[in-house]
Parts: structure tokens; C-alpha cells; sequence
């Protein structure tokens, strides 16, 4: 009963789109068993799991922002987060590295274990927490300061103690900027164009060798054919790095990722999952008739 | 507009052009720009009305003594009275003040925007802070008397420069803090999680990143507190500038700031009040002193905030 999810892929992206992804279903992941988070979660080899995402809900003060969410992040995927605006994407990626602790009166309830680690437990330090699990952010956010600059200050905050030229040749490299920029690296970084300004954003991330990255609507200030070089620039980061992506472009959570994570908004304004699936399967027979509506653009 | 061609067949341009024409004067339009024009006349008429009185009254007494004038020291003869005094007891108070009020007031800052919580006590402070800035001058030299000249007076020496220039520090700090405030408000969120995403200490992040992408504008706003500073007058004669004069003796340095000092502002004080009418020219050549070192201070904080000034 059901078609081979690389010919979904296709047929969703079309024939101009390089990038093929390789569902993570063929691995890991059952097809069919999806509609209960915990059978998905029960497929899962517990090494192959990166986060286990158990209850939980993200405040602002009173605010419930995102309730109740049940998943998990495969290793060396790319997971993307879809939903309409407001849904709580944003606040669920930022719940990942603690960067939601930046905020006065963020909290959340439930737990988030990473790699079998709480990481909300007493004794965890963000800080620590954050040098693994970088982040990439809507708008190219450089810091003012030279190409190279941007990308050592993360290794030098870690005591990075080697060659520090070839770790950002190397992180330049990886992020697929290094010949565009190897002849001005004293030049400021916000120089650079946005797409530009965003791959040196995720050289920047990567220069500290995390085992995670975070990225949030990368893309969204960016034209198609930028958007593109970030997309198959995520393919091939994720041999070594686990991505989790949010992005209000349907297209691009279709071409680019391997598992997709449907959140959609309550009565009460909080965010919570309607499903989660291996990306081919969710985006052509979804369980929910919420996600098919959204996805087929009948709202959102 | 329409010219009085007859009415026969005109183009679709010639009525786009005859719909488009019409410039009405609109009377209320005159009325408010005019109250606006006079509004800015009267304000430049007063300011130059106050500058072209103080140079015909005190360019004479550059023209004819030179640099003596400055040189001097005070005297009750209008002829050889200078402003020597002034001059070193203006710029002593602002070193004081200087390396008082920027540090404290920077750090006070920093704590307020980068490490407190946005709680209500957090709020409150902000709001004292903003209205301290507005507090007259004179009840902070009544402070100074109180505190420095007074129940301080053993180590400032009493009516000193110690305790002048800590009354002016105190006076500014409120300034400095707000400023300070802005320009690191001024400095994006997204810049402070970049840093913290790559794993930086709130002490990196502040170190590396905030305060110098806010240095400018800290240091615009620091000069600019100076310059208010240099120019205040009545805490200065509550704490007892007019008290005194800066003496020239072979006391230590110490002796010195803890001894009776005067400084621009009471010069000026003192000076109009002198019954002698030969003091009356002595007042404008020193105003015209303070006003171009205030000048000098505000083109450098211009000349800093056009030089380092950042767009995000």
C-alpha cells in the first residue's frame, strides 16, 4: 500500500531540486506506527535518539507558549518543525540550548533529555549546554568585527588551544564560504551579503564543534538561490551534525529534511504536536487531517 | 490651470494634467508653518542676542591682555584680574568627576541592562534613576554639604575639591547611567545570543560583544555629562567654591585638593556681582572662556558619535 518515499520526495520537490533527501524512515524509523509518539519512539535505537522531548511545555510567565509535546530528534538527521506563525516553533527550538533562559519569566515543565540527559536538571550549566548545541538564527546576526573574528570568538570562549587560522580556514570550509571570503578575512562580516552573512553565521556555529544545530527559519530573510546554498549546505553537514530546523516554508522542510514534527496552535493559544512522521510520509499521507490541511494550504 | 481652450476633444494627458494641476494654498498650512518659523526665530534671536552681548563685552579684554587674561590669577583689580584659578580648580573637579561617575555610573549601567531581571524592583530603580536626573542641581550641593563637606569633612578636608568634585560626580551620575542605559539598549538581542549560542559567559558576552559595540555611544554620553558638569554653578557655591581660591603653595598634591579652590562658574558668579563696573567685561571674557571649552567638549562627543556610529 504504500509508494517508495524517495519517489515521494520527487514528486514533492521536482526535478529541480538537488537535493534528495534519503528519509530517515529506512533506518530507523516505521512508517505506520507514527501516530503514537511513543511507538515512534520505541523504533528508535536509544544512541540514534539526541532528544527526548517527554511533556513538555515552554512558559512566558503565564503564558503557556507550547504544551505537552512528546518527540524525539533522530542523530545525524535533519528534523524539521513546521506550523502556522505562532504556534511555538521558535520557542520550541529555543527550549533546546536554553537560550529561552535569555528570557525573564521563560520557563518549562516536563522534560527535555539529551543524549539520557535532563537538561534542565540542577548542576547543568546553559553555558555548557550551549557550546554543544549551537544555533543559527532567523536574521543573519554577525558580529561586527572581522570574518574571521566571528568565527574564532566561539573557540577562543572554549580555550581552543590549537591553530586557530586552520580551524576557521576548516569552518569556513564546512560551511561552504571559504572561497568566497579566504582573500578578505579582516573584512567586517556584516559586510557580506545575507546569504552570505548567514553561512558565515553557521561557520561561526560549527567552528566550536557541536554536536547539534539549531537552526531557526534560516532562510527567511534570504532570496531562492541563497536559500538553496544553505539547504545543500545542511545535507551534507548532517554526516556529522544533527540539524533541527524550523521554517514556515512547507517547501523547504519537504526538500531538506528527513523527519518533520507538525505543530499547530489550541484554543488556548499554546503550540502542541499533531504529528510526526518521516518527512515524505507526513507531507503525502499525514494522519491528521490538521496537518494535511496545512500542508495543502487550506490554512496557515 | 485650465487654460481657456474650448472644450472639444481633449486627450486623456490633458485631463490627467488639469486634475493634477490644481495647487491650493491652504491657509491653516501657512498659519502653522508660520508659528513653527517663529517658534525657531525666537530661540536663535535669544541665544544670539546673549552671544553677540557677552563677545562685544569680552572680546575687548582678549584684544587688549591676550592670553594674560587666562593666565592670571583672580585679583580685585578688574585690569589684572585672570581666571588662572578657575581654569586649574574647573579642570581638577572634572578629573574628579571623570573617575567617579563613569565607572560607577557605567557599572551601575551594565548591571541594570545586562544582569538584573526585569522584576518591579528592577523598574523601580530605572524610574529613580530617571528622576534623580532631574532633580535641581542646587539640592545636590545641599548633599554635598551635608555629606562630603560635613560628615566627611575630615577626610575631604571640608569646603575642598574633593567634596566639590564628588558633589558634581554624584550630579552626573544619574546622567551617565541613563546614557550608558541607551547605548547598550541600543546594541541588538540577536548580537547578545549569537554570543551566548556559541557558548559565552554573560561576562564574555558583555566583555567581548555589548560593551564595545556601546563604547560610543557610553563615551558620547559621558562627555556630554562632563560638559554639564563644567558648567553647573550653584552646587559648586553651596559646597564653597566661592569660598576660595586655589592656592599655588608647596603643600603635596593632597593639601592641595583638600584645600579652598574656585572654579569657572562662581569665577563668573563672582564677578558679576563685583560693584566695581570694570568686573562687568571680566564676566563676559570668562563666559566666553567656559563657553568655548563647553563648545570644544560637545564637537568631540559629535565628532565621536558620526565617527564610530554603528548601523545594525
Amino acid at each position: 500500500m504504500e509508494t517508495s518515499p524517495r519517489v515521494q520526495t520527487d514528486e514533492l520537490g521536482g526535478p529541480t531540486i538537488r537535493i534528495v533527501t534519503q528519509p530517515a524512515a529506512e533506518e530507523g524509523v516505521q512508517p505506520g506506527v507514527r501516530d503514537d509518539q511513543q511507538g515512534l519512539a520505541a523504533t528508535l535505537p536509544a544512541d540514534e535518539v539526541v532528544f527526548d522531548l517527554q511533556a513538555l511545555s515552554c512558559f512566558y510567565g503565564a503564558f503557556r507558549a507550547v504544551r505537552d509535546i512528546n518527540l524525539q530528534v533522530p542523530r545525524h538527521r535533519i528534523t524539521a518543525i513546521i506550523g502556522p506563525s505562532g504556534c511555538g516553533k521558535s520557542t520550541l527550538l529555543r527550549s533546546f540550548n536554553r537560550m529561552n533562559d535569555l528570557v525573564d519569566g521563560a520557563h518549562i515543565e516536563g522534560q527535555i533529555l539529551y543524549h539520557g540527559v535532563d537538561l534542565y536538571a540542577d548542576g547543568v550549566d546553559p553555558v555548557e549546554v550551549r557550546r554543544r548545541i549551537g544555533m543559527v538564527f532567523q536574521k543573519p546576526n554577525p558580529f561586527p568585527k572581522s570574518i574571521f573574528d566571528n568565527v574564532a570568538f566561539g573557540p577562543r570562549v572554549a580555550g581552543f588551544r590549537g591553530s586557530m587560522d586552520e580551524l576557521v580556514e576548516a569552518s569556513l570550509r564546512r560551511a561552504a564560504l571559504w572561497d568566497e571570503v579566504k582573500d578578505k578575512l579582516k573584512a567586517p562580516g556584516t559586510a557580506l551579503s545575507g546569504g552570505q552573512q548567514q553561512r558565515l553565521c553557521i561557520a561561526r556555529a560549527i567552528a566550536v564543534e557541536p554536536d547539534v544545530i539549531l537552526m531557526d527559519e534560516p532562510c527567511s530573510a534570504l532570496d531562492p538561490i541563497a536559500t538553496l546554498k544553505i539547504e545543500e549546505l545542511m545535507h551534507e553537514l548532517k554526516a556529522n551534525y544533527t540539524i533541527v530546523i524550523v521554517t514556515h516554508n512547507m517547501q523547504q522542510a519537504a526538500r531538506a529534511s528527513d523527519v518533520t514534527a507538525f505543530l499547530t496552535m489550541g484554543d488556548d493559544r499554546a503550540g502542541y504536536l499533531v504529528e510526526m512522521a518521516p518527512t515524505a510520509t507526513l507531507f503525502t499521507r499525514p494522519d491528521s487531517k490538521l496537518t494535511e490541511d496545512y500542508i495543502t494550504g487550506r490554512f496557515g | 490651470m485650465a487654460t481657456g481652450t474650448p472644450q472639444q476633444a481633449l486627450s486623456t494627458t490633458d485631463l490627467v494634467r488639469q486634475s493634477l494641476a490644481g495647487r491650493r494654498l491652504d491657509p491653516r498650512t501657512v498659519a502653522f508653518e508660520g508659528l513653527l518659523l517663529l517658534a525657531l526665530l525666537i530661540t536663535i534671536g535669544l541665544l544670539i542676542t546673549l552671544l553677540v552681548d557677552v563677545l562685544v563685552d569680552g572680546i575687548p579684554v582678549f584684544a587688549s591682555r591676550g592670553t594674560d587674561f587666562l593666565t592670571s590669577n583672580l585679583s580685585s583689580s578688574p585690569e589684572r584680574a585672570g581666571i588662572a584659578q578657575g581654569m586649574v580648580g574647573s579642570l581638577s573637579l572634572m578629573v574628579f568627576v571623570v573617575l567617579i561617575s563613569f565607572p560607577i555610573g557605567v557599572g551601575a549601567a551594565v548591571y541594570l541592562e545586562e544582569y538584573a531581571k526585569d522584576t518591579g524592583p528592577t523598574r523601580f530603580i530605572n524610574t529613580v534613576i530617571r528622576n534623580l536626573a532631574g532633580v535641581p542641581a542646587i539640592v545636590y550641593g545641599l548633599l554635598g554639604v551635608a555629606i562630603f563637606v560635613g560628615a566627611l569633612g575630615g577626610v575631604t578636608g571640608g569646603r575642598s575639591i574633593i567634596s566639590g568634585g564628588l558633589t558634581l560626580a554624584v550630579l552626573v551620575l544619574p546622567i551617565v547611567i541613563i546614557t550608558t542605559a541607551e547605548a547598550l539598549r541600543a546594541v541588538p538581542m540577536t548580537i547578545r545570543e549569537a554570543a551566548f549560542g556559541v557558548g559565552a559567559t554573560r561576562w564574555e558576552t558583555v566583555r567581548s560583544h555589548v560593551l564595545p559595540y556601546a563604547a560610543p555611544g557610553i563615551f558620547t554620553g559621558t562627555i556630554l555629562s562632563l560638559a554639564r558638569a563644567f558648567g553647573e554653578t550653584a552646587p559648586l557655591i553651596v559646597v564653597g567654591a566661592i569660598a576660595g581660591t586655589f592656592r599655588y603653595t608647596a603643600d603635596g598634591l593632597v593639601d592641595q585638593l583638600r584645600g579652598p579652590y574656585t572654579a569657572l562658574p562662581t569665577i563668573i558668579f563672582g564677578f558679576s556681582r563685583d560693584p566695581d563696573a570694570g568686573f562687568r567685561a571680566a564676566t563676559a571674557a570668562t563666559i566666553i572662556a567656559l563657553l568655548v571649552v563647553l563648545l570644544g567638549v560637545n564637537a568631540l562627543a559629535i565628532f565621536l558619535r558620526n565617527r564610530f556610529e554603528r548601523r545594525w
